[in-house]
């Protein structure tokens, strides 16, 4: 059902844990869908991600996409990040499985909710 | 790595001397039961031995017994045979929102076709109270359909109990055994049910084969046409070697089902016993004493039922879950939701069935293993010793599950 690369990322995931002096967070799902996302991001002074970890409540590919997102965007700048859709994520996994494209592939969602996060939070440049 | 199976509510290991059996006859006694020459004969005959064999069972008369295609199929038989064959009467049907698909849909078909259904509602543990079904009874029911045994969380429901109402007001009741039959005693005239439900692959024997008890005087109508098979109720060439399976199957059984019956629910009730005692947050859905032998069920709060089951497959444990990711929907169990539990929960059930093969050593493993799964997801969940004071950028509204929060 789920690709050597999912079932990789889900038994060791990346990155996974908070950031306590996080720069920005975003959360996308909730406990009734089955799923929840959250991103925690460390950005620097010139907007590149430092750091990123991930908490996650879901299936497999829920957890495997969170995971598989966290190390496409280490050290990538905001715009970059920016541009990572949820299909790229399960393409980097080497595809999901079809009932969970768009049921537990939200990953990059979370990922694009903490960036506006930071944004809010200072403004379009630190 | 050894290969553990605790999801005998799916299917079970067909039994070697059924196998054997079905082998045996599939070589030798190949004969069309209708057939007039020797070949015939000798399938005939094997066909009403076990006949004979599967009354035993249930300790019903052989001539009560009609063989199908399994579980699927008896139900549908009775619930459309019985409301065909009864409709002068009237179009009510009375079921509960806990049966299995294969009688839920089967009465959401009929509802488009001009029946009444009701659905009972069930309580916290999955049980129906039979005074919810003397009062749903009307003057136009013409059958109640309620399962003996749930096939998600275990819950035995009432059966004598609401046979003794039915048969009152002289409406029709079938029970779907499937899980119950071949794993407990099932008497079907202590019981008193008119029809009875059970399929062969639940307890050791072949898949595709099950029988459906009809009690003596019912009145009921073909649903598939064609030859005049199983005394034109059921049209089709006998499937003689899953026929001859079934049988082995309820003669094994047979021997030392008391025996069986303690082992297993010892197994059971151990591991209830244990993960209740040593996991946090955990919950056991379904009767804690009122369950079919064999099933266990849990929800683990804060982690997802289908992670659990990938985690236990590494270390080689197969079991189920209720949650919307193995359920092939969007929701998780309708039967856990029907007990009132939340969605959050539901996502986290994890059932084990243990069957006749399975050793304490292997529920000693299980529970040996679990523990440290429920912890590593935890650890990964959001909603573990979530620290609310976080500011976070929220977005609930997720497609698949149309933006409700
Ligand atoms: C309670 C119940 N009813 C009906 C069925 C269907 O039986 P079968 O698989 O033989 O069609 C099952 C098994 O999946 C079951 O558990």
């Amino acid at each position: 059902m789920y690709t050597e690369k999912v079932m990789d990322h889900f038994t060791n995931p990346r990155n996974v844990g908070e950031i306590s002096d996080a720069d920005g967070i975003g959360e996308v799902g909730n406990a009734k869908c089955g799923d929840i996302m959250r991103i925690y991001l460390k950005v620097s002074d010139a907007g590149i991600i430092e750091d990123v970890k991930f908490k996650t409540f879901g299936c497999g590919a829920a957890i495997a996409t969170s995971s598989m997102v966290t190390e496409m965007v280490k050290g990538k700048s905001l715009k970059e990040a920016l541009d990572i859709s949820n299909k790229a994520v399960a393409e980097a996994l080497g595809g999901l499985p079809p009932a969970k494209m768009h049921c537990s592939n939200l990953a990059a969602d979370a990922l694009h909710e903490a960036i506006k996060d930071y944004i809010e939070k200072h403004g379009e440049t630190k | 790595m050894k290969r553990i199976y605790f999801d005998h509510g799916a299917t079970t290991k067909v039994d070697e001397t059924v196998a054997k059996t079905v082998m045996e006859a599939m070589l030798n006694n190949f004969g069309n039961p209708s057939s007039i020459h020797s070949f015939g004969r000798t399938a005939r005959k094997s066909v009403e031995e076990s006949r004979e064999k599967v009354a035993a069972l249930l300790n019903a008369q052989p001539g009560e017994i009609f063989f199908t295609s399994g579980g699927t199929e008896s139900d549908n038989l009775a619930i459309k045979g019985i409301t065909l064959a009864n409709q002068k009467k009237g179009h009510h049907i009375i079921t509960s929102t806990v049966e299995h698909h294969a009688v839920l849909h089967t009465c959401e078909y009929l509802e488009k076709n001009g029946f009444t259904v009701t659905y009972l509602p069930v309580d916290k543990y999955g049980m129906v109270n039979p005074e919810d079904v003397r009062e749903a009874l009307n003057n136009k029911t013409i059958l109640v359909s309620i399962m003996m045994g749930n096939n998600e969380v275990g819950t035995l429901q009432p059966i004598k109990e609401i046979a003794a109402i039915t048969r009152e007001a002289g409406v029709y009741f079938h029970t779907d055994a499937v899980q119950a039959v071949g794993n407990m005693p099932v008497d079907v005239k202590d019981l008193g049910v008119d029809l009875l439900s059970l399929s062969g692959h639940k307890f050791y024997g072949p898949k595709g084969i099950g029988a459906l008890y009809i009690r003596k005087g019912v009145k009921i109508a073909p649903v598939q046409h064609g030859g005049g098979h199983e005394r034109k109720l059921r049209a089709g060439t006998e499937n003689v070697p899953g026929i001859i399976g079934l049988a082995r199957a309820c003669e094994i059984a047979m021997q030392d089902m008391p025996e069986k019956v303690a082992r297993v629910s010892a197994l059971r009730d151990k591991m209830i016993r244990t993960i209740l005692q040593n996991i946090d947050h955990v919950q056991l859905n379904g009767h804690p004493e009122k369950r079919l032998p064999g099933n266990a069920n849990f929800s683990f709060e804060f982690v997802e039922g289908e992670s659990l089951l990938l985690n236990l497959d590494l270390k080689g444990i197969a079991a189920s879950s209720g949650s919307a990711c193995t359920s092939g929907s969007l929701d998780p169990s309708h039967v856990l939701l029907s007990m009132g539990l939340s969605h959050e929960i539901a996502h986290g059930s994890l059932r084990l069935t243990l069957g006749a093969e399975n050793t304490e050593d292997e529920v000693d493993y299980f529970l040996d293993v679990i523990p440290e799964i429920v912890t590593r997801l935890r650890a990964m969940s959001p909603l573990y010793n979530n620290n609310c004071n976080l500011s976070i950028r929220r977005s609930e509204v997720c497609e698949h599950c149309h933006g409700d929060s």
